[in-house]
């Protein structure tokens, strides 16, 4: 892997010379996340929260705050928050730090609780990646390059009312500087968080664990008000930076300035933000009162009918309750596991969701019984799904198509990932969909709109998966040559059809079928290519070291490729790729165009899903292991079944798509050339 | 139209010799027994067909009129080829941009076919190279990518192709000294650099470093058995260029002293690696291990969609290798005559797109062939 890695040293100061030949004190990374059109006003904060050494009081700012590690909850909570609205990561970094004064009261507070809130965030932005994609498709993207606008304008604003912000200003410092005492907690503080801003809205934090309808409701607020802070936030860097302008003091005079501010926060603190965050919203409504429009549409989709928003309570308490026991620290971030309780729920609340469509009804339970399983698979039968709910789809009286049809699929969406969490290439299909009900004509008929809708995801069924998978066979069959020894990982629909072309091809190779716990989904794999006549050798992720040796080429399926060029896909296939990487054995990636993402993942912890740690803890006909028996009655037992993993591009040789053989670095090539029109139409 | 009755002076079939090597055979001349003979049948071939390597803006009409005999790209190519600075690709460019002003075809259609016809012919003149077909897959993209196929009017869209035609082989044949300029300014004064092959772009970028008063020692390797170093050191020493030569093996042991690598390339594939003669991957390997940097000079009509993932997987390009003495009975030799340096030991490639990273050229190749 060094090898790989090395050469890009050499090349890499070129490069950046190219890239950012201005000034390169602030690390790229974040430059790069200010967005390049907001104002110098509004750069200046930006940078202010990612590189120290800009406004004297910043300074010592985040001197305190780099005293305190950063816990690593909030890293992939931050993560996963800023994967939807990349543009405001740098900020929305900083509102945790700002907010972590309120979290003092929400520490106390029991795990389950904060973890269920979790959850109810989860279900709008964390569940997966891909949902928080499509469930503010409309707004979600616009939101990161519309968000700069909003920041710069609120900047201007405050900056027009120098008293206020500046009060402000020193809330926030405060802020700042309190989780600098304690580094300990801060994992929870920053974990509390969601529910604190809730707080201010007066709900009790034992009232979220049952009455789920008011969580809901939080939940909305949270979200506004989140964003609100970080504008009011915002504001008062502008501020700061005007006074820092003026001032020009040391360091010794802003650290005197500072503790002042620190003497007078408690007092200041709550009502400021809050009346900060109430100006900002009404603020951002008179805007953008469309883009609200549509927030609403998107959230209220989200938000059942009363009944069953009750029910969903009951759910969530069940979970709360399963997640009582012990959950791995790294990844409370995820929804946790609960399949058995929601199986019996949901199949017991059949006739009462009356507004989820039977057949969407019906694929939920396969995913969630893991009947259907296999990214193409899932994706297909959800298109399937939807093409009959479309079908027997009629509009309500007084509602376009487009809208009320919109908040139907999201309403079907948030069941689906009830059921199980979305991957990446069904948020992709969603998009698509979502897209196409949008630009529906609102001229034509209903019938006709339907019968455009059921051919288009014809259409993307059709091109995206079926088509594409015969163009990948067809690449991917003359990179086997006779006499090859191929090892397959997973069981990915694709590679399956490429290794049973290349044998009705008559080419002569050898197949190593690698399999791992918990899973075994090499066996089916194996037995269709068995009964194909191909030959085979079976064995476990345990042995590839060994078997490597033999290997000469490594196909692999992936659930979904990131734009920098990480493959996202089944547990162990960064292991294997790594392996072969090690043996210098070329690993091929066979994926469809449209798993890819735009999204950059840098490790498995951010986004991920996980699975029945009950399932890891026994061993199938051999009941005598039962070492692991009642786990979770032990405090510091913590099992970890995790679905997928990242395989860095290092470890890479090729990316088999239908658009061709690509190096991994040309994903975001992929991405430029077929983009928005091809790609997600 | 199609050219099978003509001499096929692929001899592939008669020595085991790939076209590729007889090509850099010419173009280097590279002076072994193979080479006289193959110099000799070409002469008598040439002597055949005198009348038909004429001008070329002649030949098109002319000839498919006059002589009752097809116009040929191989006889067309060939003439291109016999060009001395003229690459392989860049001939058949400019046999495709005859062909497209000599066709008869009275429909678009017609005409697209009949080129695509053209092009492949010639790709199957040598299957082994791979500039030769990356050019003329290009050339096809090139012109045919354009609205002018939607014309009404047929003449002017087969003048529009002909227009695009011959700029693109203007911009092929510029290639070399776009490259030149650009890649000069990484020889720095008093910067060793080491060679490896008879590239003509390269020995372009270093007349340019020289004619800059720029001052630079150059090693060149022997290159057997081609013995390109040879004849690239002499170039270079007449250019008053300070050189040494090494033998192929002693490049591990000069490569402390040296600041940069400088090779040519047959062919540039999608993953930004090079093909090129036998013994660039292993001086690549060598550079990378003295973090020492590799620079590729190569033209854009080299950038071919393959994408080998190792190095048995391409085609190989047998050339004849002379050991001097008898072979033992039963001695294997490889006969192959280059080899893939994959993208992570290269480290910046000079072309006449611009000064790219390896990992650009599977950008500029996607967006050729969207």
């Amino acid at each position: 892997m060094d090898s790989r890695r090395l050469p890009r040293a050499v090349i890499d100061p070129k490069v950046r010379q190219v890239g950012f030949f201005t000034s390169c004190d602030p690390p790229p990374a974040r430059s790069l996340s200010v967005p390049a059109d907001t104002g110098a006003s509004a750069i200046v904060p930006t940078d202010m929260s990612s590189s120290p050494p800009l406004t004297d009081i910043y300074i010592t700012n985040n001197s305190f705050s780099s005293v305190r590690i950063p816990p690593p909850r909030q890293v992939s909570a931050e993560g996963l928050h800023s994967l939807g609205r990349a543009a405001g990561s740098t900020t929305s970094v900083f509102a945790h730090d700002v907010l972590s004064p309120h979290c003092w009261e929400g520490i106390q507070m029991p795990i389950g609780s904060y973890n269920s809130s979790e959850f109810m965030q989860g279900k709008s932005s964390m569940l997966s990646p891909s949902s928080s994609r499509f469930d503010d498709i409309d707004f979600s993207e616009e939101e990161a390059t519309s968000a700069c606008l909003i920041r710069t304008g609120s900047g201007k604003e405050a900056a027009a009312f120098p008293r206020s912000s500046g009060e402000v200003m020193m809330a926030i410092k405060s802020g700042a500087n309190a989780p600098a005492k304690s580094a300990l907690k801060t994992a929870s503080v920053v974990k509390a968080l969601p529910e604190v801003t809730e707080k201010d809205g007066g709900t009790s934090i034992e009232k979220q664990n049952e009455g789920i309808g008011a969580a809901r409701s939080k939940q909305k607020t949270t979200k506004a008000e989140r964003r609100a802070i970080q504008e009011v936030q915002r504001a008062a860097k502008a501020a700061a930076k005007d006074a820092g302008k003026g001032a020009k003091s040391t360091f010794a005079s802003s650290g005197g300035a500072l503790a002042v501010a620190k003497q007078a926060k408690s007092a200041i603190l709550p009502s400021q933000t809050k009346y900060g965050s109430s100006v900002a919203s009404e603020r951002r409504v008179d805007r953008n009162p469309d883009k609200d429009g549509k927030k609403d549409v998107s959230q209220s989709s989200m938000q059942f009918d009363d009944k069953s928003r009750v029910e969903k309570a009951k759910r969530r308490a069940a979970v709360g309750h399963f997640e009582a026991r012990n959950s791995v620290e790294l990844f409370r971030h995820l929804p946790q596991y609960e399949h058995g309780p929601q199986l019996q729920y949901l199949e017991s609340k059949f006739f009462h969701l009356d507004h989820i469509h039977p057949s969407v009804y019906k694929v939920g339970l396969q995913y969630l019984t893991g009947s259907t399983s296999g990214g193409n698979a899932r994706c297909k039968e959800m298109l399937l799904a939807f093409q009959e709910a479309v079908m027997d789809y009629s509009t309500p009286p007084e509602k376009t198509p487009a809208r009320d049809l919109t908040s139907k699929i999201s309403s079907y969406v948030s069941f689906l990932i009830a059921c199980r969490p979305l991957s990446i290439s069904m948020g992709n299909a969603i998009r698509f969909l979502k897209n196409r009900i949008a630009k529906l004509d609102h001229n034509i008929s209903e019938s006709e709109a339907k019968s455009n809708l059921l051919s288009d995801i014809d259409r993307f069924i059709n091109e995206k998966i079926i088509v594409a998978d015969k163009v990948i066979v067809h690449h991917a069959v003359t990179k086997i040559r006779d006499g090859d020894v191929l090892l397959i990982y997973g069981h990915s629909t694709v590679v399956e059809m490429i290794l049973l072309q290349a044998h009705e091809l008559g080419k002569q190779f050898r197949i190593v079928v690698v399999d791992s716990r918990p899973k075994l989904e090499g066996k089916a794999l194996l037995r269709k290519l068995v009964m194909k006549g191909l030959s085979c050798t079976y064995t476990h992720l345990n042995a590839i070291s060994y078997i490597m040796h033999e290997v000469t080429r490594v196909f692999l399926g992936a659930s979904s490729i990131l734009s920098n060029g990480t493959i996202y896909s089944r547990v162990g296939t960064a292991c294997v790729a790594m392996v072969s990487h090690t043996f210098r054995v070329p690993v091929l990636i066979c994926c469809e165009a449209y798993k890819f993402n735009e999204r950059v993942l840098l490790d498995s912890i951010c986004s991920n899903e996980l699975g029945d740690p009950d399932v890891i803890s026994k061993v199938h006909g051999r009941d005598g292991l039962n070492d692991l028996e009642n786990w979770s009655d032990h405090e510091n037992l913590q099992l970890l079944n995790l679905f997928y993993d990242a395989t860095p591009s290092d470890y890479v040789s090729m990316i088999v798509t239908e658009h061709g053989m690509i190096p991994p670095t040309s994903v975001p090539v992929i991405f430029r050339e077929y983009g928005r029109d091809q790609l997600f139409f | 139209m199609e050219p099978n009755n003509l001499p096929n002076p692929n001899p592939s079939t008669d020595h085991g010799i790939s076209a590729y090597y007889q090509t850099r055979a010419e173009h280097h001349a590279v002076v072994t027994s193979d080479w006289l003979a193959q110099a000799q049948a070409a002469v008598t071939r040439n002597a055949a067909v005198p009348e038909v390597l004429p001008k070329i803006a002649a030949t098109g009409g002319s000839r498919a009129a006059g002589s009752g005999k097809a116009f040929s790209v191989i006889d067309e190519f060939n003439y291109w080829r016999k060009k001395p600075d003229l690459a392989e690709a860049v001939a058949a460019i400019m046999a495709l941009a005859a062909f497209i002003r000599s066709s008869e075809a009275t429909t678009m259609m017609e005409l697209e076919i009949e080129l695509k016809k053209a092009s492949d012919t010639l790709k199957s003149w040598d299957t082994t190279s791979i500039s030769l077909s990356a050019g003329c897959d290009l050339f096809m993209r090139y012109v045919t990518r354009t609205s002018a196929l939607e014309y009404e009017d047929f003449n002017a869209a087969k003048l529009r192709l002909i227009e695009r035609g011959e700029k693109f082989g203007e911009i092929s044949l510029k290639a070399r000294r776009t490259i030149a300029m650009l890649g000069q300014d990484f020889v720095f004064d008093g910067s060793t650099i080491l060679v490896h092959g008879y590239s003509r772009v390269v020995l372009e970028v270093l007349k340019l470093a020289a004619s800059n008063r720029k001052m630079f020692r150059v090693l060149c390797t022997e290159g057997r058995p081609d013995r390109t170093g040879l004849r690239f050191s002499n170039e270079l020493a007449q250019l008053g260029v300070p050189v040494k030569l090494l033998i192929d093996s002693a490049v591990a042991y000069t490569m402390d002293e040296v600041d940069m690598v400088f090779v040519g390339a047959d062919g540039v594939v999608e993953s930004g690696g090079i093909i090129n003669m036998m013994g660039t991957y292993q001086i690549a390997l060598v550079a990378h291990c003295m973090n020492k940097p590799v620079y590729v000079a190569a033209e854009s009509y080299k950038f071919a969609r393959l994408y080998p993932l190792d190095q048995k997987d391409l085609a190989p390009a047998i050339r004849p290798i002379e050991f001097g003495v008898p072979i033992p009975s039963g001695v294997e030799v490889e006969r192959n005559a280059r080899d893939y340096t994959p993208p992570q030991y290269l480290t910046l490639l000079f072309t006449d797109l611009g000064v790219l990273t390896p990992s650009v050229v599977s950008d500029e190749l996607i967006q050729l062939y969207l």
